[in-house]
């Protein structure tokens, strides 16, 4: 065979790597804004993704400000893993990291609950007995599980008798692996709950009736099982159309909807449940059950005067703005993350997009300025239906569809690329926005 | 998504590798897509010899790259539910073969010189 006549130049090559050093360096140009001096004194209620996403992106922009960080829990967690944790695809320590992993150095950690938060005089107390004043607070605290609300529940039951509680922590979501997978063994009647209060992340529950769904058929056992989501009213998802859309998956799947059925309490022994319906009290069997109880504002700030009075009554929700997540009493306070009283958004993907907003509104408020920036609600999940495929929903306040790929990735499409950003990106994705990168 | 930006995607490429081995394989990218064009312009002509081996190697390139996806992520061809992840499979193969071509012509190039151009 012989060689042609193909001669490309040096000065071509030259020529080339130069025009690809400079397409690098435009890209990599970043869009630092010039920091702002500043002697403020910041506490963040807090270190969890909302809380470690904005100390990091704070101390980029803010030249001088005491920032403290307070966090009673010593692991992150990277909550969005329980689900695949739940369903034997990730071992627990998927989801675990240090706190300190994540912090940037110069602010102040204080490895403390807080026990009370007073507005008025602008004061934190710790457990301890400290107490940090501040000019700005921001409440990134999460939320919290109730798990004694079920009458007859208890954590440790998780893992035994058919019991699964994924919600509580990446080692309880393990251990209803082990529940989960000796019922996809077994067989029988399973019941996926989720409560009637606002909870963080409305498709998780979904996710778990479809995985186990998925791994049932995998393993040739599906044929023995008779699946129940127990839906607390009488829709399958917050968001009408995305709702419609399970209601016909779940028709595919052969997983019987019923709805208003809030979990009240079990009796473990007799494998028996109680739902609280319409039509009163009923009891139902269960060779298997995946409970999540209800969810409300960490007992601090219900006590703090912070939250809503007329809504959400008994859920504790912080009084905010639901565009600039400032408290509506309290202007030197914001809210993010689960705690913010605000009709969607009990999500990271939410975090992501809310945490630039406090940030926007703090500086301004900082320098005396004023910020447009606002959250509309934008909220996304990649909500799994088997292993290996993956509808990627996102929608905002108005229960509109706002995909990030229109015309690519269709959001009501079981889509492999859907899975493959579920399982390669949004970790990556999660992490970056913690470093305040994303 | 909020912000695509280059830098951000730089952050999640880092975050999905490690910082380290993500930078060694970009460098490992670039040091042998530079390698090619080097050989290209020192032997001032394609040889169709090597293309000949390298081509013959884009199929095991494409399927070696689809098979590491599929393994990574737990997912195989029966969960392919839409076009765009047609698009996506495609991509994923060709990616595969093109690196695997070039990798392959330029390893002859280095190393193999002498055996032709008779």
């Amino acid at each position: 065979m012989h060689d042609s006549t193909y001669t490309p130049s040096r000065r071509g090559f030259l020529s080339l790597a130069a025009g690809a050093g400079a397409l690098g360096l435009t890209g990599a140009a970043s869009n630092a804004k010039a920091q702002v001096q500043t002697s403020a004194k910041i506490v963040i209620l807090g270190a969890g993704a909302a809380g470690a996403a904005l100390a990091n992106r704070l101390t980029e922009r803010l030249n001088g400000a005491q920032i403290t960080i307070v966090d009673g829990r010593k692991e992150h967690w990277y909550q969005p893993g329980f689900s695949l944790i739940a369903a034997g695809l990730k071992p627990s320590n998927y989801s675990v990291s240090q706190t300190t992993d994540w912090l940037p150095k110069d602010v102040t950690l204080k490895h403390e609950w807080a026990a009370n938060i007073d507005p008025e005089s602008r004061k934190v107390a710790l457990q301890s007995g400290e107490v940090l004043s501040y000019d700005y607070l921001i409440v990134a605290t999460g939320l919290s599980l109730d798990h004694d609300a079920i009458e007859g529940f208890d954590l440790d039951m998780v893992g035994e008798n058919g019991i699964g509680a994924l919600y509580a922590g990446p080692e309880y979501a393990a251990r209803t692996w082990k529940a989960a997978s000796k019922y996809i063994e077994d067989g029988g009647v399973g019941l996926f709950t989720r409560p009637a209060t606002e909870m963080k992340c409305a498709g998780a529950p979904l996710k778990h009736t479809f995985l186990i769904d998925d791994l049932a058929r995998k393993a040739g056992s599906r044929g023995k099982m008779d699946v129940h989501y127990m839906a607390n009213n009488n829709s399958l998802f917050g968001v009408p159309i995305v709702s419609e859309k399970v209601r016909m998956l779940f028709g595919d799947r052969g997983i019987a909807p019923d709805y208003s059925h809030v979990l009240t309490g079990l009796d473990a022994g007799a494998k028996r449940a109680r739902f609280s319906t319409p039509e009163g009290t009923v009891e139902r069997d269960y060779d298997y059950i995946h409970v999540i109880p209800p969810q409300r504002a960490p007992e601090v700030v219900r006590q703090s005067g912070l939250s809503w009075a007329d809504k959400w009554v008994g859920e504790g929700w912080m009084e905010v703005d639901m565009a600039t997540l400032r408290h509506n009493r309290y202007p030197e306070v914001f809210a993010v993350g689960d705690v913010a009283g605000v009709p969607k958004g009990k999500t990271a993907a939410s975090v992501k997009w809310q945490v630039p907003v406090v940030e926007e509104h703090l500086i301004a408020q900082i320098t005396g300025g004023t910020s447009d920036a606002a959250y509309d609600g934008y909220t996304s999940c990649p909500l799994i239906t088997q292993v290996g495929r993956a509808m990627l929903v996102e929608f905002d306040y108005h229960n509109n569809l706002v995909p990030s790929f229109p015309g690519i990735i269709a959001p009501l499409e079981e889509l492999w690329i859907s899975w493959l950003m579920k399982e390669v990106a949004l970790k990556a994705t999660y992490n970056a926005m913690l470093r305040g990168k994303a | 998504m909020q912000d695509l930006t280059f830098t951000t995607l730089l952050a999640v490429f880092e975050e999905i590798f490690g910082r380290g081995l993500f930078w060694a394989m970009v460098v490992a990218a670039a040091v042998v897509t530079l390698l090619y064009i080097f050989v290209l312009i020192r032997d001032r002509a394609v040889s169709w010899r090597k293309f000949l081996w390298a081509q013959l190697s884009m199929p095991i390139g494409a399927i070696a790259a689809v098979m590491f996806v599929q393994g990574v992520t737990r997912s195989g061809f029966s969960d392919i539910g839409g076009p765009i992840d047609v698009i996506v499979l495609l991509g994923v193969a060709a990616g595969g073969a093109i690196g695997m071509a070039i990798l392959v012509y330029t390893v002859q190039s280095l190393f193999w010189r002498q055996t032709e151009d008779s």
